[in-house]
């Protein structure tokens, strides 16, 4: 392998486990309040969520642009007094990704919170825990293989997340090019083949042993959901 | 301590009030199912909030729909056991135990506290284990040993024994008496089962129908309950025992009660509930029967039953009141009439420690 295919993965890896991350607290969140909340404007939030999920990946990157660009006001605000560049940067690319994954890990945390017996946290309520302590000590536990799907969709999206990312802070090598975009480069070339073939098998690696990962992970909370 | 309920709820087709003040001890919510028993205590314990009214505990007001106020379940300090234990299946149990204890105010000394409760539901061997691992009966145990640990100031239970078969009643129900008499916190406890209440109550409020039809001290209250299984509660003492008959002699008000021997000695109080079908009415003292236990009484009412097929003959028998059910016939044949004096043949009697 080149150095130019290692530094894909490594930018990947790098790009998906942030995109995740960052979008790991938010998610909760906003799953516990579609899950829970009772709220006007309810459903307007539940399709913003899931706009990314229907929407053309390239209107995503395109409208990312449009928002975070350099020169747009919120892109200028984020440069000039955060010193946070996102366009054309890995932390773009983080972002497409996380924006992307995010329908998939709201979906799946809040299946599983919906899942959670609420009658364990009026339970848990009667003996003093308020209703953030009913979540972090009942809620959050109990719905916890839920979570770890909802990651491990948010990461495998972002590993292969192609169109936005593209779209928004291009393909630029060592920077912005992760792994589908490297595919996409080298079937463009003559000669490519083989880079792209070995890039495949790689991505393929990473989605099973993540896909393994949450298994095992799952199987060690084991099924204890449900009120006994 | 003490304890003041003053609402209405209205839900759909349904409308709870209930006006009560409670005296220490257990305070029974009894009637049928659906007659808003359970409805009650989840008003009481912060679970709903009524549609008007007043909830007030040991003085600091709960509930004041007029002033606005509305304490949230968390900061009430009222224990409640579900009927379904709602142990938390990811905790062990004695982290179940100690987990109102993170947010219990005054949480000195909880430690010792911890060994008392295991001590008094017997649930010392199950520390470690996971709820679902534990049968009906140690998880109500445990459920209940979780709520007091929480420090409350009253503990609610809604049908606690509902979901257990006999044998596990009989397993807990002492626990739940010892609980009354020596854990000091007061407790309300909701139940259609005549028999648990005659055995556990202090004071009884009868529900029907979302109304309080009738509040008093136990023995007063419990024959005029509208029942399908009424009776009459006695509280008597173990005057001896007749080693060879097996049997132990009670005294009560009503006079001397021959029983199956009881593992009791001399001395200790018992309660006795004696079902109204297991009670036959004689206008003459009955001679040549099989029967051991007669009493004499005066009738002081006579109900019949929706369909005119049954009446409940309430008796007074010397201060104590014994319910007979009989068939209009019979009530018809013996010419049986308020004021009446008769002689109630009791059959069997259901014996309650307490």
């Amino acid at each position: 392998m080149t150095e130019e295919e290692w530094a894909a993965v490594r930018l990947s890896l790098l790009v998906a486990t942030t995109a995740t991350a960052a979008s790991l607290p938010l998610g909760i969140a906003v799953a516990w309040l579609l899950a829970r909340g009772r709220f006007w404007g309810k459903s307007l939030v539940d399709t913003l969520v899931h706009l990314p999920l229907i929407m053309p990946p390239v209107v995503t990157g395109y409208l990312l642009l449009l928002t975070f660009g350099r020169r747009t006001p919120i892109g200028a605000f984020l440069a000039d007094e955060l010193g946070i560049v996102l366009s054309f940067r890995w932390t773009g690319a983080a972002l497409a990704c996380a924006v992307m994954g995010f329908p998939l890990l709201v979906r799946a945390v809040r299946l599983s919170i919906e899942a959670v017996d609420s009658r364990l946290e009026s339970a848990a309520g009667t003996l003093g825990a308020n209703p953030l302590w009913v979540f972090a000590t009942v809620t959050l536990p109990l719905s916890l293989p839920g979570v770890i799907a909802g990651a491990i969709l948010c990461f495998a999206k972002a590993m292969g997340e192609f169109g936005a990312t593209i779209t928004f802070v291009s393909n630029i090598p060592g920077e912005t090019q992760t792994l589908p975009s490297m595919i996409y480069t080298l079937t463009q070339v003559p000669g490519g083949d083989a880079g792209a073939l070995r890039l495949t098998l790689i991505s393929i690696a990473i989605s099973m042993l993540a896909l393994l990962g949450s298994e095992l992970l799952a199987r060690r909370i084991g099924p204890r959901r449900v009120a006994t | 301590m003490s304890f003041g309920v003053d609402i209405d709820h209205v839900r759909e087709h349904f409308r709870l009030t209930a006006r009560f003040s409670s005296a220490p001890g257990l305070t029974a919510l009894f009637g049928r199912s659906g007659s808003g028993k359970s409805t009650l205590v989840d008003i009481i314990g912060g679970l709903i909030r009524p549609t008007r009214g007043r909830v007030a505990v040991d003085g600091q007001v709960l509930v004041d729909t007029d002033r606005g106020i509305f304490v949230p379940k968390h900061r009430r300090r009222i224990g409640y056991v579900f009927q379904d234990s709602r142990l938390f299946p990811h905790l062990s149990v004695r982290n179940n135990l100690l987990y109102g204890r993170w947010f219990a105010q005054n949480g000195g000394g909880a430690s010792g506290d911890l060994a008392a409760i295991v001590e008094l539901l017997g649930i010392g061997a199950l520390l470690d284990r996971r709820p679902d691992s534990l049968s009906g009966g140690e998880k109500q145990r445990v459920a209940i040993g979780r709520a007091l640990l929480a420090h409350p100031r009253l503990l609610l239970m809604d049908e606690p024994l509902a979901s257990l078969d006999e044998a596990r009643r009989a397993e807990i129900l002492p626990y739940i008496e010892r609980l009354r008499d020596e854990a000091g916190v007061p407790i309300v406890y909701v139940s259609h089962s005549v028999a648990e209440v005659a055995r556990l109550a202090t004071t009884v409020v009868v529900l029907s129908e979302g109304k309080v039809t009738a509040v008093g001290p136990v023995l007063d209250i419990l024959p005029l309950a509208d029942a399908t299984d009424g009776g009459g509660v006695l509280d008597a003492t173990v005057a001896r025992h007749d080693e060879p008959f097996h049997l132990t002699v009670l005294a009560s008000a009503a006079g001397e009660l021959q029983v199956p021997q009881l593992a009791a000695t001399v001395g200790t109080h018992v309660r006795a509930y004696i079902r109204a079908r297991d009670v036959m009415i004689s206008l003459r003292p009955p001679e040549e029967i099989s029967a051991l236990n007669v009493l004499p009484g005066r009738i002081v009412a006579i109900v019949a039953s929706p369909n005119g097929a049954q009446a409940d003959v309430r008796l007074d028998c010397n201060g104590a009141t014994l319910m007979a059910r009989l068939t209009a016939k019979s009530v018809q044949r013996l010419a049986l009439a308020p004021g009446r004096p008769v002689f109630a043949v009791i059959k069997s009697v259901s014996f309650e420690r307490s």
